[in-house]
Formats: C-alpha cells, structure tokens, sequence
C-alpha cells in the first residue's frame, strides 16, 4: 500500500486493489450484513454481489462527477441521496426481470443503500479522484465484494444444504443444515478470518488495534492514503 | 390488542432476533462491543432511534406515499430515499436536542448518536414497519421488540468478550474470528425460541 504513493492511479490499477489488494470482505471486513444474511445460496450471492457492483459504479461516478460543485459540508446528504436513487432503480430492475430473487433478497435489496462499501468507497475515493478511476474502483470492490460472498456462500451451500450452485451432489443424510441457518454465517466468516490471520495475510482483523470505531461514514483508517488528486 | 402487542414484542425481540437471525445491524454489533458499558450505551441508543424513526416514518409513509395519502398518488416506492434521508435529518435533529436540553443522556449517548444513522436495523424496521404492518400501535410494539432485542444481544456479546480476554485463544482465533465463534453460539441459543409456540 506504500509504494502505491508514488504509483499513478490507473483504471486497472483500481479494478485489481479493489479484488485483491483491498478486497472488502476478506480483507476490510467491511459490509458485512449482507454478507451474512444472502449467502444462504451461491444464486443470491451473485444477485447481491451484482446488484451492490451497478450501485457502486453508477454512484462512483456520479460522485466522482459532481465532486467539483459539492459543497463539503453538505456532502453526505448528497452522497445519501445519489446512492438511495441508484438502488431505487436497482430494485425496479430486480423486481421487472429478476422476481424470484426480488422474493429471496427481499428487504436486502433497499438496504443496499447502508451498505458501509458504498458510502466508505464514495467517502473515500469517488470524492477525490476523477471518474475513470472512480468507476475502476468501483468495479473493483463491487467484484470483490461479489466474489466475498460467493466463497461464503459456496461453503455454506455444499456444507448446508449439499449443492453446488443449486445441483445437488450430497446425500440427504450427510448435510449440516445448521450452515444454512444463521449460526452457520457466524461459523464460515469466522473460520475464513481465522484461516486468515493464520497465513498471516493483511487483514483488518490481523492488526491489534485497529481503532475502528465502526463509523464508515467518517472512516479514516479504511482511507486510502495514496488517494490523491490524478494530475496534479 | 393487549395479547397482540406482547406477541410482537417477544416474537421480535428472541424468536426472530434481529442481529443473530435477520443480520441488521452486524457492524454496529461487533464494532461496539468491547466493552458492556458501551455495548449499554449503543443498546440504548439504538432503542431511541428505532422507535423515533419508526413513528415518523409510519407517519411519512401514510401521509405522502401511500395512495390515500395527500397526493393521491403510490409514491411507496420512494420509501428507500425518503426513510434514509428521514433517518438522517432525525439522527442529527436528536443530537442537537439532547445536547441543548438532556445534557446527562447526550453525554451518554453522544458519540453513539451518529454511527447509528448507518445501521441498517433502523432502515430495516422503518421499511419493514411501513410495509407489513397496518396498524400503528403493532408496528410500534414490533419497533421496540426488533430493538430490544438487539440491546439484549450486543449487551450479551459485551459480557462474554470481557470474561473472554482473561481466556487462552488459539492464536489464529484471537481478534474478529473468536467474536464471530461467539456471535455464531449466541445465534444457536436464540434458535431455541423458535419453538416457542406463542400468539
């Protein structure tokens, strides 16, 4: 992350540190309510992982776009408006063409708009840096994101409910469906973190004291530090 | 009436438990709960907010987006963009007034007030309120059930965290996975109540 400092920020760039580098569940343990709640099976993980990803972009860069007229003060309210619309249209798009994952994701559709990535990612980067590099970013994390919950949720499902991706490949008899019940969520994220600190791997939850205080919206530890104006 | 109110109360607050079943609110959960004084202090936060943002998003939603409303029109699919930005303005509105008229219970709250305003467990009961339920008074009832029981939850989480640092963790556990390992007993306890047959 330091030598990024000195690094010109570039659209691919983001994409790869949104994915790998920064990915938001496994290494920034953020947005973690739908990570929990939808990834009973891998379909309603990639509904969800899909869905937050259009958000993100399309706010990204209506953020990153506007940046230059909002006034700072004011900036959040903005934020919140720009991104509830994007998941208004979302919800419309789901429930026109998507209805039985409308009917599974259900309330998690709307919450979309307090998912800690959309406003840390429009706090932190979109605020601050032009709009290719915004929507690389946003493409980013929404793919990290996806992929996040698509490990869970493939854990769970083989474990929980013995398929892959809905196919069925173990027997009856030999299911845990305590996986697809909530304490199984609980049970996955915490043996993948674990798995984790293990292999010593960068995470949020490797460092001691990360002082966190779970405020996204006014994050300054998740902050990107080399988030500097391009350009300039 | 009496019986229904009751009903909704324990059913939200054990049977369907807001954090350990329905997964609001999860930051706010194991973010805040180091500590059982914290863990009080953001339980009773969230009990105020969730109960404000209920009513006058109940309000809200009958008088200018439903259909009978004042516009005549089905506005309900504004509900996302007006109850966030409702719950927003309320947050702030709450912490001006505390802190020019209850000094003690700002002084209490105070830095809880704004992390509430990104907990989705006040959008989710707001939504869920102004969607499945007609009446008032149940909503209300499900409102301080839904944060009761997010209280009793993150206040339990908080005592076992304090007894489990005196405690000798595998290495790899140490941190956010030992939490989680928590959350996820927690989470099996609370699928008990699901067998209680009430109403």
């Amino acid at each position: 992350m330091e030598e990024n400092k000195t690094k010109k920020l570039t659209f691919f760039g983001c994409i790869f540190n949104g994915i790998i580098t920064e990915n938001p569940i496994l290494i920034l343990m953020i947005g973690m309510c739908p990570t929990l709640a939808v990834t009973t099976s891998v379909s309603n993980a990639i509904g969800m992982g899909l869905s937050t990803t259009a958000v993100l972009v399309a706010s990204n860069a209506l953020i990153s776009l506007v940046r230059k007229i909002t006034p700072d003060r004011v900036r959040i309210p903005i934020y919140i408006v720009i991104v509830a619309s994007f998941v208004t249209l979302i919800e419309f798009i789901i429930k026109a063409y998507f209805p039985s994952l409308y009917e599974s994701l259900g309330i998690y559709i709307p919450l979309i708009v307090v998912n800690c990535i959309i406003f840390g990612r429009a706090e932190a980067f979109a605020g601050k840096n032009n709009v290719i590099n915004s929507i690389g970013d946003g493409i980013g994390m929404g793919l990290g994101f996806t992929l996040g919950i698509i490990v869970i949720s493939a854990i769970r499902e083989l474990i929980g409910s013995g398929a892959v991706y809905g196919f069925s490949v173990i027997p009856e008899n030999y299911r845990a469906a305590l996986f697809v019940l909530p304490p199984g969520a609980f049970l996955v994220l915490s043996f993948l973190t674990a798995i984790q600190n293990k292999l010593r791997l960068p995470s949020a939850t490797n460092k001691k004291e990360s002082g966190c205080n779970n405020d996204c919206l006014h994050c300054t530890i998740h902050k990107k530090p080399e988030t500097v104006e391009e350009g300039k | 009436m009496g019986v229904e109110i009751i009903v909704a109360i324990i059913s939200a607050a054990l049977i369907s438990n807001v954090v350990l079943s329905r997964f609001l609110g999860i930051c706010a959960f194991l973010g805040v709960s180091n500590k059982v004084d914290t863990a009080k202090g953001m339980g009773v936060a969230v009990i105020f907010v969730i109960l404000m943002a209920t009513a006058v998003t109940y309000v809200i939603n009958r008088v200018f987006l439903e259909a009978t409303g004042v516009f005549k029109r089905d506005l309900t699919y504004l509900q996302t963009i007006a109850f966030i930005l409702v719950i927003a303005a309320l947050v702030q509105f709450l912490e001006m007034f505390l802190k020019k008229f209850i000094p003690s219970l700002y002084k209490a709250l105070g830095i809880y007030l704004p992390l509430i305003t990104t907990n989705c467990a006040v959008l989710g009961v707001a939504l869920t309120v102004a969607q499945d339920y007609s009446n008032f008074v149940i909503g209300m009832a499900y409102a301080l059930g839904t944060s009761g029981g997010f209280c009793i939850s993150i206040i339990l989480l908080a005592s076992i965290r304090e007894k489990l640092e005196n405690n000798d963790i595998p290495e790899s556990f140490k941190g956010k996975p030992i939490v989680l390992v928590m959350a996820c007993l927690m989470a099996i306890a609370f699928t008990g109540f699901s067998n209680l047959n009430i109403g």
